[in-house]
């Protein structure tokens, strides 16, 4: 057991297949690990399954360039680390890329417990039946929203209708521009103790608006009060995200 | 004649389980805009989840794309969330290929699997834009074309479809993209329709409806005869004649999203000759072609290192009964390259002791549940079927199964057979509570399920002739099997809703006049008619009403032997007098056995065909009655012996 190795994988998911679920995803990253032939840990029991966490769900229709898994090995012995990532792209199917990989320092917690917020990027658009939002008009909902002293919103979970305060949770804010279908937004939003999503941002920025082309760009750990991606590699160093994804559809 | 993806795309945000539209499978061929070739879109009319996995479709999908004149895409039926949405913002039905709209498309080729899809074959050609009555199509609306099991009675879907396939499509695929590549070339001009289904017509295998006249009196079908020359009088099925040759799909598509079966399948034979007598696949599949077993070994070993699964299944009508199935799992669980990580399942389990060894061999680790198919209660019954397993083979198999470890077993019935008596039906009760005795020397706790569907008849079968029984039968049926198993604990009961029994035998032994039904059904809003939450008798008995058919003479009438029967005029190669004395025996409770290991009867299917059985061993695996009735428990050693037809069991 001591041999044990965990990776922790950065990927992309970009295109079409950002409208397949988590769990769809799980199932594409365990047929990608057998196709490449990784030394698996599996788990006990009637149904032994490889021992792979992801950290926070990415809502289904959502892109990113900041998910990541971990993923538990009997050994490393013979797994060629700088050539993984490009071996489990090709494996995995077009949208879905390994951009970084690397071994995890025994005991470090999980994405679970680690990542404190996300950053995201995403357009406000005309809901159906709405004039198409403008910008000046979205900057003055922004500045109310950042002004308020808390954002009660409706929330749906698992069937049951709350109203939460979600303003503690929006850690950033603003207007980046004006697109073709409406103002592109960016924020930096809370992932515990209850996460905030775009979605609710845009509740929150009043009625008429729908969230689009809504893209995690990072996810944040903290270590000694600074602010850090959950892999221990350098942005510089990682392979860009392949050209022709960025505009998949 | 671009991708509608930008009009799509904002509609999946919108909708449950947008993954079913956006295509992306593993082994999809990426094919730009619409070209020169002849496009074929290949069509499953029910939920992306259900369709994805059928290996007809992907068959054909690949030996299509491999010809340098034709292309294939796929598409589904959209989910009633999403045809809203479709029909709301003016999008129509599109391949989840590239997301071509299906009305550019020169041919919609559907696969009918099941009669409950009918009314959605319907709506899928309606939300392409095209007419859905075959005559009202004009030169620029493709060709809609069905094959599949359902179209050994093309009848009641008559009107909608310009041309069915009957049998296997490996072959008259490529016939039939010959005489479209010539349409196209003809540039489809006014009338250019009509010579494409006089082509069509003279394919073998190829049944166009328009091609003939039916002639009634009063509610009677006198004839089906040729309008055009060079029509046969009766279209013959199409056979394969060795499945290793098409070693298809070489490339199994693999869904992004859940789907049923979602594994490694691969097709070991084709055919049975158990001679079930209720079983329309294995009475419309004949003869046995067995692919060599070095072919499944390699085609399970590639699909796995190129898939990633960690399951094959070895599909066929009854994957136990494969030459040397032993030594096949066993090749596929010591390949190197599956290390010990992958299971095999065989989806159609025979009920005996041996088929529990092959299957505890294969299932180290996931021993949750096994199911079997004694398919009724008493030995009378299973004689009456042709289903000829003694209870000693079930309770072997059951013993076997809690013996070595599996907790739960699922035991499939039907009910509503003929010459059932109530004795015949409480023997369901009384099989599956032996089961739990058995299973009690093994374990605590055990759980046998008995599942519990109404028969309905089927075109091609012994059973072809027999009246369906009614609702408040089967609804009698059933409640005393609830009576008989509500105080025994272990055996847990389940049944099928009789009313879509009913639906089901309305389409499956209808003739031409049913089509009007099934278009009602349809406009009235009875899409998936296949799921109980979509699913309305009513819609369907009120049609019937509407346009002055007899429910009772079509579905609950049994018919004699002179009648002349909507499909008479399609044949799947077997002699009429074959499946009249098999009805007959039925009658008599006297059981066929099995030809692969008993001397031929001459049903016809080989002889018409010029073929034989392609098994590698033409003598009985070892273990149980092998479908005999005899006790085989020590395999070919036994030589197996042709029972006087009404004699009892040995």
């Amino acid at each position: 057991m001591n041999d044990r190795v965990r990776l922790r994988i950065r990927f992309s998911k970009l295109g079409k297949i950002r409208w397949t679920s988590h769990r769809d995803l799980a199932r594409m990253w365990e047929r990608a690990f057998r196709r490449v032939d990784l030394p698996l840990a599996y788990s006990e029991g009637f149904t032994p399954r490889p021992r792979v966490s992801f950290g926070l769900a990415l809502p289904t229709g959502h892109e990113s360039v900041a998910e990541f898994l971990d993923v538990e090995l009997t050994g490393i012995e013979g797994v060629d680390l700088a050539a993984l990532g490009t071996r489990l792209s090709a494996a995995l199917p077009v949208g879905v890329d390994a951009t970084a990989v690397a071994v995890l320092a025994p005991g470090s917690p999980s994405l679970q417990e680690d990542v404190t917020s996300c950053s995201w990027r995403w357009t406000a658009a005309a809901a159906e039946g709405a004039e198409r939002p403008q910008l000046e008009e979205v900057r003055l909902r922004v500045a109310s929203v950042l002004a308020a002293p808390s954002t009660p919103i409706a929330r749906n979970r698992k069937g049951v209708e709350r109203v939460e305060d979600i303003r503690p949770g929006i850690l950033g804010l603003e207007v980046v521009e004006e697109s073709e279908d409406g103002v592109v937004l960016s924020a930096e939003l809370a992932a515990a103790p209850r996460a905030v999503r775009p979605a609710d941002v845009i509740a929150a920025l009043g009625p008429g608006l729908e969230e689009r082309h809504v893209r995690r760009t990072n996810q944040w750990i903290l270590r000694h009060g600074a602010r850090r991606e959950p892999l221990d590699v350098a942005p510089d160093d990682a392979p860009a995200v392949p050209h022709a994804l960025e505009r998949a559809s | 004649m671009t991708s509608l993806w930008p009009q799509i795309e904002p509609i999946l945000a919108h909708v449950a389980k947008p993954a079913r539209y956006i295509g992306c499978e593993d082994g999809a061929v990426e094919l730009g805009p619409l070209d020169g070739r002849v496009s074929w879109l290949l069509m499953y009319p029910d939920a992306y989840e259900v369709g994805l996995p059928n290996q007809g479709l992907q068959i054909l999908y690949e030996i299509l794309n491999e010809r340098p004149d034709a292309r294939a895409e796929r598409s589904y039926a959209p989910w009633t969330d999403m045809e809203a949405e479709m029909r709301r913002r003016g999008v129509p039905l599109f391949s989840v290929d590239s997301h071509h709209a299906a009305g550019d498309f020169d041919v919609l080729a559907f696969n009918l699997s099941a009669e409950l899809v009918y009314t959605n074959l319907l709506n899928c050609v309606d939300l392409a834009g095209v007419p859905v009555r075959s005559e009202q199509r004009r030169p620029e609306h493709p060709v809609v074309m069905a094959g599949g099991h359902c179209t050994f009675n093309p009848e009641p879907l008559a009107d909608f479809v310009d041309a069915f396939v009957i049998g296997d499509g490996e072959e008259v695929v490529g016939e039939i993209t010959d005489a479209l590549v010539a349409w196209k070339a003809s540039g489809r001009t006014e009338g250019s329709r009509l010579h494409l289904l006089r082509d069509l017509a003279t394919i073998p295998g190829v049944y166009v409806p328009a091609a003939y006249d039916v002639v009634y009196d009063g509610p009677r079908l006198v004839s089906v005869t040729p309008r055009w020359p060079g029509v046969p009088e009766r279209v013959e099925k199409r056979t394969i004649a060795d499945l290793g040759a098409w070693p298809y799909p070489r490339h199994q598509l693999v869904p992004m999203t859940e789907v049923v079966h979602d594994r490694l399948n691969v097709e070991i034979f084709r055919g049975c000759t158990r001679g079930c007598r209720f079983c329309q696949a294995g009475m419309i599949t004949r003869p046995v072609r067995e692919r060599p077993a070095e072919q499944v070994l390699e085609m399970a070993s590639a699909g796995l290192a190129r898939t990633g699964y960690d399951e094959v299944a070895l599909t066929s009508l009854s994957s136990a009964d494969f030459s040397g199935i032993d030594s096949t799992v066993r090749g596929i669980i010591d390949d190197p390259a599956c290390r010990g990580q992958v299971s095999v399942s065989l989806p159609s389990l025979r009920v005996d002791a041996f088929t529990v060894g092959v299957a505890s061999q294969i299932q180290k680790i996931r021993r949750t549940g096994l199911t079997f198919a004694p398919e009724a209660g008493t030995w009378r019954m299973r004689q009456v079927i042709n289903k000829l397993i003694r209870e000693e083979d079930l309770y072997g198999a059951v013993e076997s199964a809690f013996s070595q470890g599996w907790r739960r077993v699922k035991l499939y019935f039907l009910t509503g057979l003929p010459t059932e008596t109530d004795e015949d039906t409480l023997g369901i009760a009384e099989l599956a509570r032996n089961c739990v005795a058995v299973g009690r020397h093994h374990q605590k706790g055990v759980s046998v399920t008995a599942s519990v569907g109404g028969f309905v008849p089927k075109p091609q079968t012994p059973f072809q002739w027999f009246g369906q029984a009614t609702v408040g039968e089967l609804q009698h049926r059933i409640g005393l099997l609830r009576d008989a198993t509500k105080r025994e604990r272990g055996v847990q009961l389940r049944w099928h809703d009789p009313k879509a029994t009913l639906a089901e035998g309305i389409a499956s032994r209808g003739d031409r006049r049913v089509g009007a039904v099934i278009e009602d059904v349809w406009r009235q809003g009875g899409v998936f008619q296949e799921w109980s939450e979509h699913f309305s008798v009513d819609l369907w008995t009120e049609s019937m009403a509407r346009h002055g058919l007899s429910v009772d003479w079509y579905v609950h009438r049994t018919r004699d032997q002179d009648e002349v029967l909507p499909w008479g005029h399609i044949s799947a190669g077997l002699h009429d007098d074959f499946l009249w004395q098999e009805w007959q025996d039925a009658l008599a409770a006297a059981g066929t056995p099995d030809c692969r290991w008993t001397p031929c009867y001459d049903c016809g299917a080989c002889t018409g065909f010029g073929l034989e059985h392609v098994v590698a061993s033409n003598v009985a695996p070892a273990g149980g009655s092998q479908g005999t009735g005899q006790d085989l428990s020590a395999g070919g050693d036994v030589p197996v012996f042709l029972r006087p037809k009404a004699g009892a069991p040995a």
